[in-house]
């Protein structure tokens, strides 16, 4: 059993309530205070509040562990995931708020998951192969530096942080947004992929792609991966203006 | 949504094994509708972080790996548990699974040619690798095999690989409901017709008919309430609603196995690699306990005798206080930062998130705590149910078998994309060949059934016990009296207490009745499920009376292949009082039952000879509902084919 010592801070969370399901419901925030316990994350104080305060209370949590991408909230103005927000990080009163840029479902629950499935649909967002799986054949060689670059940007984990930090994505809909444009470069830098610059141009070069943000990069300082967004901007700009290039010497 | 709907493939669950196992049926053919309590990509498949098996024998460490020590491994670290043809059939095509998802986008981890510095049992060791290895997929050491097998992206491989079949999902326009989840199995006379499904955005039932279904819904390590690694969405209402219908049974419901290292309080995994990278276990006198206990594996031993040792030290007083129990120390300073940072990555970032530690300058609390269930739907070697037509099953939630009682690290991603493969084929097979053969009659019945027990719940008031009070006894019960060492009067007073809160559910009351999904609600659906999962684990590890991999019993310390090597087998019906059990032949025997190689040795032999023992296995298993396979039984065991697989890769056999 988690102890709590007697020197332990209470805590107060003031949390975004709203039942879009129950006509009943109005958007407001509700308090519930909580004691501190030694390694305190927000999925172990959340919890705690729905079973033992609020049985009603909508959040979502999966992994618990930051690889699953389904606890991105609003903690203090500021989109993170809360199953890796140790209370002890914050001052003694948290508000929590849903992800805005996303629909509601209840309370911070939101569906991340709509928004990425249609955001992978429009990228087309697997590899475009060149030829069809051999069974009988060994792999294609690849070299590990490429590999570990291809790793790197596969790493997100489709949270929708970003996507929330982003000022041009909260007000227009179809903007492909950090998380759309990094997925974008991911398979654009797989030589496995065949799709060339030019069959990206469409989604790339445009105000729906690279050229619809207006540089605020909040993106990067929310990324819960650290994923570098401000590089992936700049790679797509470049393959982009490379792309209008080779289309006018069509 | 429409009440009823209808689709030729039901896939429940949309991690690895589902999706993988919806593209190869889509592949062929059929419309492929997948349900997934969460988007597909938050299933816990992307927090494997170790590896996937396959012998490809690419790096140094691995040169000379055949699926045949892939296979003899597989069987060995069973304790003779699993089926052998199904060891066989995932050992030989696991490299193709791999290798498909290179196919596919995975960046695995690749050789490096030239020198490379390695950890090797807390040593740096240099090793050259050759240039005509340059660039294909690498492997690292994962515990319990012979070779270097493990291939690895970083370390997010079921990450990597998640993705990768998500996408491929995607670009084959397959259907997928996230938030949906399945309630209850539609059946009548032996035959599957789909689900009852309850929408978790709105609390919507509806019924999906299928041709064929499937259950993909992974594990169920929440039995074990907080005493695992498993996500909170693993609750096992897979395995539930197979075992309400009373016909299918579900396999080896008491081998559970634990995980030495899981983080101290919160029982987030910290991964194997760890220790395949170099990293010590210390007990509260900073003693490396494992090197004294397992001096030939030492840290790398595979993991129930990893565990049962750690739960050793903490039983004699050797572990480290903690407000929340006792734990012991996982060691990674000597990795040094830029290891810890590039190489094992995650681990650093759950030290920094979950603890606010620096691993390459403190000790990480770890202890064993639940991590997979080897036990599942019991299906045959083509993943059907028994006793179910139109009924599959594949991944962590199936008894295929190839795990027996215990599965070793890493074989379990490889599983999910090997049986994906194969039963989506046979899958696809099934619904070319059927039609929807439920009347609306049968699904509204199945429907109404759960719309009464929703009302049931929801109309009960009072002063009834909660139901995350019933969770949380569940998981201390589970966790203190069948775990990892276990005992015929422990075992029994948690059957007792089980099946106490078994019936108290009857009498718990929801605090929330809010429309929509309702979380408290949402939750009381599945508790009986989880409650009737617990207690057939325990009945079945109390009647084991030996023991054998993951399931350690200190009154039964030997292995029993006289009397107990057999698959356990339960069956209990939605409305019956008490779960029946019974035992089948484990299948054919091509490796004869020996020493496993590591951990406790003593054993009793089989009274039989193999042939006479292999004699029935097809009978008995027939006995116990199989259905009949698209080859006869045996026909991929390739027998013998072992024989000399150590001499040719330069081991010392046994
Ligand atoms: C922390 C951790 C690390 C691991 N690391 C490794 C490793 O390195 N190597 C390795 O080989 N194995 C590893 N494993 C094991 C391996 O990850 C799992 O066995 C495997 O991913 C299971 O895949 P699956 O497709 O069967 O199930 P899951 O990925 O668990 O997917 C289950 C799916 O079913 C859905 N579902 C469940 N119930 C329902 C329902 N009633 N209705 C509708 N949908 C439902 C869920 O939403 C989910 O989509 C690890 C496991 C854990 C816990
Ligand atoms: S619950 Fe998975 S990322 Fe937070």
């Amino acid at each position: 059993m988690a102890t709590e010592s007697d020197s332990s801070r209470e805590l107060t969370f003031e949390i975004f309530r709203f039942n879009p399901l129950d006509p009943g419901s109005e958007p407001r925030m509700q308090t519930y205070t909580l004691r501190e316990e030694p390694y305190m994350t927000l999925f172990r104080a959340l919890n705690r509040i729905r079973e033992e305060q609020d049985p009603g209370l909508q959040f979502d949590f999966a992994c618990r562990s930051a690889v699953c991408g389904s606890c991105g909230m609003m903690i203090n103005g500021r989109p993170t995931l809360a199953c890796k927000t140790l209370t002890s990080d914050l001052a003694s009163t948290i508000r929590l708020h849903p992800l805005p840029a996303f629909k509601l479902i209840g309370d911070l629950s939101v569906d991340t998951g709509t928004w990425f499935r249609e955001m992978g649909s429009r990228v087309e967002a697997w590899v475009h192969e060149r030829q069809a799986f051999d069974p009988e054949a060994i792999e294609e060689p690849m070299d590990d530096d490429l590999a570990v670059a291809i790793y790197e940007s596969d790493r997100c984990i489709e949270c929708g942080c970003c996507v929330a930090s982003c000022g041009v994505a909260n007000t227009r809909g179809d903007f492909l947004a950090p998380a759309g444009m990094n997925r974008v470069a991911r398979f654009m830098m797989d030589p496995r992929d065949g799709r060339s610059t030019g069959d990206w141009f469409e989604v790339v070069a445009s105000d729906e792609g690279v050229f619809g943000c207006i540089g605020l990069m909040a993106c990067q300082d929310v990324c819960p991966k650290e994923l570098p967004l401000l590089e992936v901007y700049g790679y797509l700009r470049r393959r982009a203006l490379g792309a209008a290039f080779v289309r006018k010497q069509r | 949504m429409d009440k009823i709907e209808t689709t030729d493939v039901l896939v429940i669950g949309g991690g690895l094994a589902g999706e993988r196992c919806a593209m190869e049926a889509a592949a062929l053919g059929q419309r492929v509708t997948i349900l997934s309590l969460v988007p597909p990509r938050r299933s816990h498949s992307c927090a494997a972080q170790g590896g996937m098996q396959a012998a490809l024998g690419n790096c140094v460490k691995a040169a000379g790996d055949s699926t045949d020590l892939h296979f003899l491994d597989t069987v060995r670290g069973s304790d003779w548990g699993a089926d052998q043809e199904v060891a066989r059939i995932f050992a030989d095509n696991a490299p193709v699974a791999v290798r498909e998802l290179a196919h596919f986008g995975v960046p695995w981890t690749r050789v490096r040619p030239g020198r490379n510095v390695y950890h090797i049992k807390g040593q740096q060791v240099a090793i050259d690798e050759p240039a005509e290895k340059a660039g294909l997929i690498m492997h690292r050491d994962f515990g319990g095999t012979a070779k270097w097998r493990a291939c690895y992206a970083a370390a997010g491989t079921g990450h990597a690989a998640l993705y990768a079949i998500d996408g491929e999902v995607l670009r084959l326009g397959i259907e997928v409901r996230d938030r949906a989840e399945a309630l209850a199995l539609i059946h009548a006379d032996g035959r599957c017709h789909g689900a009852v499904t309850r929408c978790l955005r709105t609390g919507q039932v509806g019924v999906i008919l299928a041709k064929a279904t499937v259950i993909a819904t992974g594990g169920f390590g929440r039995i074990y309430g907080r005493y695992t690694t498993n996500a909170t969405i693993n609750e096992g209402t897979g395995a539930a609603i197979a075992l309400a219908t009373g016909v299918v049974p579900l396999g080896n419901m008491e081998a559970v196995q634990f995980h030495p290292t899981g983080l101290w309080p919160s029982g987030i995994l910290v991964t194997e690699g760890c220790r395949g990278d170099g990293g010590y276990l210390l007990n509260r006198e900073m003693e490396r306990f494992m090197v004294e206990l397992e001096p030939a594996k030492q840290e790398l031993a595979s993991r129930d005798v990893v565990s049962r040792h750690m739960m050793g030290q903490i039983r004699d007083g050797k572990g480290v206080d903690h407000p929340g129990g006792p734990h012991l120390w996982l060691d990674l300073r000597h990795l040094g930062e830029e290891h810890l940072t590039t190489k094992l990555r995650e681990v650093y970032e759950i030290c920094r998130d979950f603890l606010g530690i620096k691993p390459w300058e403190e000790l990480i609390p770890v202890r064993p705590t639940q991590h997979y269930s080897m036990g599942g739907v019991r299906v045959n070697k083509d993943g059907e149910a028994y006793g179910m037509r139109g009924l599959y099953a594949a991944g962590e939630a199936a008894c295929w078998d190839m795990h027996g009682f215990n599965r070793l690290g890493g074989n379990s991603l490889a599983e999910t994309l090997v049986a994906g493969r194969i039963v989506g084929a046979r899958v696809a097979e099934f619904a070319a060949d059927h039609q929807i053969e439920a009347d609306t009659g049968l699904a509204l019945a199945f429907l109404q059934e759960t719309e009464l027990t929703i009302d049931a719940w929801l109309a009960r008031t009072g002063q009834g016990p909660n139901v995350y009070d019933i969770r949380d006894a569940m998981g201390e019960i589970m966790m203190g009296k069948v775990g990892i060492f276990r005992q015929g009067d422990e075992l029994q007073a948690a059957v007792n207490e089980l099946r106490a809160l078994h019936d108290s559910l009857d009498q718990a009351v929801l605090r929330c009745r809010e429309p929509g999904a309702n979380p408290e609600l949402s939750f009381a659906l599945r508790l009986k499920g989880m409650l009737r999962l617990a207690l057939v684990a325990a009945m079945g590890a109390l009647a084991r009376e030996e023991s054998r991999g993951a399931h350690s019993r200190i009154d039964f310390p030997a292995r029993d292949d006289r009397n107990c090597l057999s698959r356990t087998l339960v069956r209990w019906g939605h409305s019956e009082d008490e779960p029946m059990f019974s035992y089948e032949p484990v299948g054919l025997l091509d490796l004869p039952p020996g020493d496993r190689g590591y951990g406790k040795a003593s054993h009793v032999d089989m009274e039989l000879s193999i042939e006479q023992y292999n004699d029935s296995v097809l009978t008995r298993q027939q006995e116990q509902g199989r259905l009949a396979t698209q080859e006869p039984m045996g026909a991929s065991l390739r027998e013998g084919a072992w024989h000399d697989a150590e001499a040719r890769a330069g081991l010392t056999g046994t």
